[in-house]
């Protein structure tokens, strides 16, 4: 899988511009993340790929479309060095998995990646190198897996915790 | 260990000991607010999860950000939210006041932990509660489970002493914290605030502080419940946290208010803050008085004392809209809303009013708002080419009457 690398404070209008959002359309959504900033993405993202970005990863509005379009485009996991609060919430309320790691820097663009959605360890091909990102903990790789906050309160929710 | 009270009060609802910042917790929800703009959404949610709300009394829908309804769109829905109301029972559903304000007035008390569909759901925790604001899909799960998920915030000490200057106030103590720290300065923390200037202030003002947490990307304000906190709740009772005096901060301001001068915000951003006099002179179309940051009584009597007897400038339209109607009652009965009717104000009902721009009091381009509201954005009020200035009830009072941005404290 891919890498796609930006860099500190990615902000909802960057992920997905106000003008584009006023649809709940999730195809849609896929196909406009990153269109103004990043137009490439959405031509050559690939099912699976990953995002690895700075700090304050999603800042900005409190949209869901945002963490939607980028789970509605294929990426598997975004690897940042943080997040901002609400965009974190709602990425993993809607399914999307997100990982934390100081290291996340020592991964380039366009690098060829192997991501252990379990464990966190994401394996560096292009470079040969292993980073260690903190993995969700268990009760929230749960809400993940179960593909979103309504999926997992569906099921058993918080009992099974 | 010692803990923060955030700390404290997110461990009493998960059920454990202690919990550290970093942790995740499940806690249960004292109170889950939606208001119109809101509600819709968290409805959908909810409705993909279940039937029936978890508590019909402990869910709280509020009709403030346009009401009564402007537009088709608005009543279409308002007639979504008010059908779920109705089909589940819900006992707390009001269309009169700010949904912060009337969750203080009637709700929250301390140790509680209240979300909100709304950012500002950071100004409850002025009761020594836990109080934070989240997405719709968020408050729709907690419509239905009456638990919400949290990742347990770092604290940020504001500690403030001293005494402010006549004619400077809780709101240009908070721009000018907000200024300082920087929009995003607080991300994801909680903005704890302490010292005998907090012990001193008013329940009111301490609302203020921790609305603007949410300015500085802040999680949840949050002030330790005292005797002025439990009086204000008449008769309610909650539990008292306290931080322990070791607890771990990530950060600690040491603020010193009597240097603090009447503060500006600038647009198009909230940390865009000056001191009044950079700004002295400025002509201004309307003033606004009201909003979940500066709307109460207080507000409402510091504005009544500059302009009773006064006359707003001829070039300037005040429009007032008290948090509630309880203070809107109050304020009647003091005489205030006449004294501030014969100035030219115009008393609207009371609800966010133009603070949002949904509703009234929508600005033309080029035109300059000087208003107690919480946010400066480009658009917010109406035009994106109109200018929203922020600063206190007194500055704003002042203001009106000279027709352009003057300094309060020669008002006084
Ligand atoms: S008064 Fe303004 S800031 Fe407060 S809740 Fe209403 S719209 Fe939001």
């Amino acid at each position: 899988m891919r890498v796609w690398k930006f860099g500190d404070d990615i902000n909802t209008d960057v992920i997905t511009p106000g003008r584009y959002t006023v649809t709940t359309d999730k195809k849609r959504l896929g196909e406009i993340a990153f269109i103004e900033y990043r137009p490439e993405f959405g031509k050559n993202v690939k099912e699976g790929d990953v995002i690895v970005a700075g700090n304050n990863f999603g800042c900005g509005s409190s949209r869901e479309h945002s963490p939607v379009a980028i789970k509605a485009a294929g990426i598997s996991a975004v690897i940042a060095k943080s997040f901002a609060r609400i965009f974190f919430r709602n990425a993993i309320n809607i399914g999307l998995t997100l990982f934390v790691s100081e290291d996340a820097d020592k991964i380039d663009d366009g690098d060829e990646v192997e991501l252990n959605i379990k464990t966190g360890e994401v394996r560096d091909i292009t470079k040969g190198i292993t980073i260690q990102a903190k993995p969700l903990p268990e009760f929230m790789q749960k809400i993940v897996n179960k593909g979103g906050l309504v999926e997992f309160l569906r099921s058993g929710g918080y009992d099974d915790i | 260990m010692a803990s923060t009270i955030t700390e404290k009060i997110l461990a009493n609802a998960s059920h454990q000991k202690e919990v550290v910042a970093g942790d995740f917790v499940v806690a249960d929800v004292s109170y889950a607010m939606a208001h119109d703009s809101t509600a819709p959404l968290a409805i959908e949610g909810f409705r993909k999860i279940t039937d029936k709300v978890f508590d019909k009394d402990r869910v709280i829908i509020v009709f403030d950000h346009f009401f009564p309804a402007p537009t088709v769109a608005g009543a279409t829905l308002h007639q979504k939210s008010r059908n779920f109301v109705m089909e589940q029972g819900i006992t707390g559903f009001f269309t009169n006041g700010v949904c912060h304000q009337l969750l203080v007035e009637k709700y929250v008390s301390p140790g509680d932990v209240v979300v909100g569909a709304d950012s500002h759901t950071c100004t409850e925790g002025a009761l020594g509660a836990f109080t934070t604001g989240l997405g719709s899909t968020d408050i729709g799960g907690v419509m239905a489970t009456g638990k919400c998920w949290f990742k347990v915030p770092e604290s940020i000490k504001f500690n403030l002493t001293g005494q402010t200057q006549k004619g400077v106030y809780a709101k240009d103590v908070i721009l000018s914290i907000v200024g300082d720290v920087g929009a995003a300065g607080a991300l994801y923390k909680a903005c704890e605030f302490t010292g005998d200037y907090v012990k001193d202030a008013s329940v009111s003002s301490r609302l203020t502080l921790c609305n603007m947490a949410i300015e500085m990307g802040g999680k949840n304000g949050v002030i330790e419940a005292d005797q002025k906190t439990l009086d204000f709740l008449g008769g309610r009772t909650g539990k008292i946290f306290k931080s322990d005096k070791d607890a771990v901060y990530v950060d600690e301001y040491e603020i010193d208010v009597k240097d603090i001068e009447p503060q500006v915000a600038l647009p198009p951003v909230v940390d865009n803050v000056e001191p009044v006099s950079a700004v002295e002179g400025k002509p201004i179309d309307q003033a606004y008085l009201g909003t979940c940051t500066n709307g109460r009584l207080e507000d409402i009597e510091v504005a009544t004392k500059i302009l009773k007897g006064k006359k707003v400038a001829r070039n300037v339209r005040l429009l007032v809209t008290p948090a509630s109607q309880d203070i809107y009652f109050a304020a009647l009965e003091l005489g205030y809303l006449q004294a501030l009717v014969d100035a030219g104000a115009a008393v609207c009902n009371p609800t966010c009013g133009p603070c949002v721009g949904r509703h009234g009091g929508v600005l033309a381009e080029g035109e300059v708002c000087l208003s107690t509201q919480n946010r400066n954005f480009s658009g917010r009020m109406g035009s994106p080419k109109a200018d929203i200035i922020l600063a206190s009830p007194a500055t704003v009072a002042a203001s009106a009457i000279a027709g352009k941005i003057v300094d309060p404290r020669d008002y006084m």
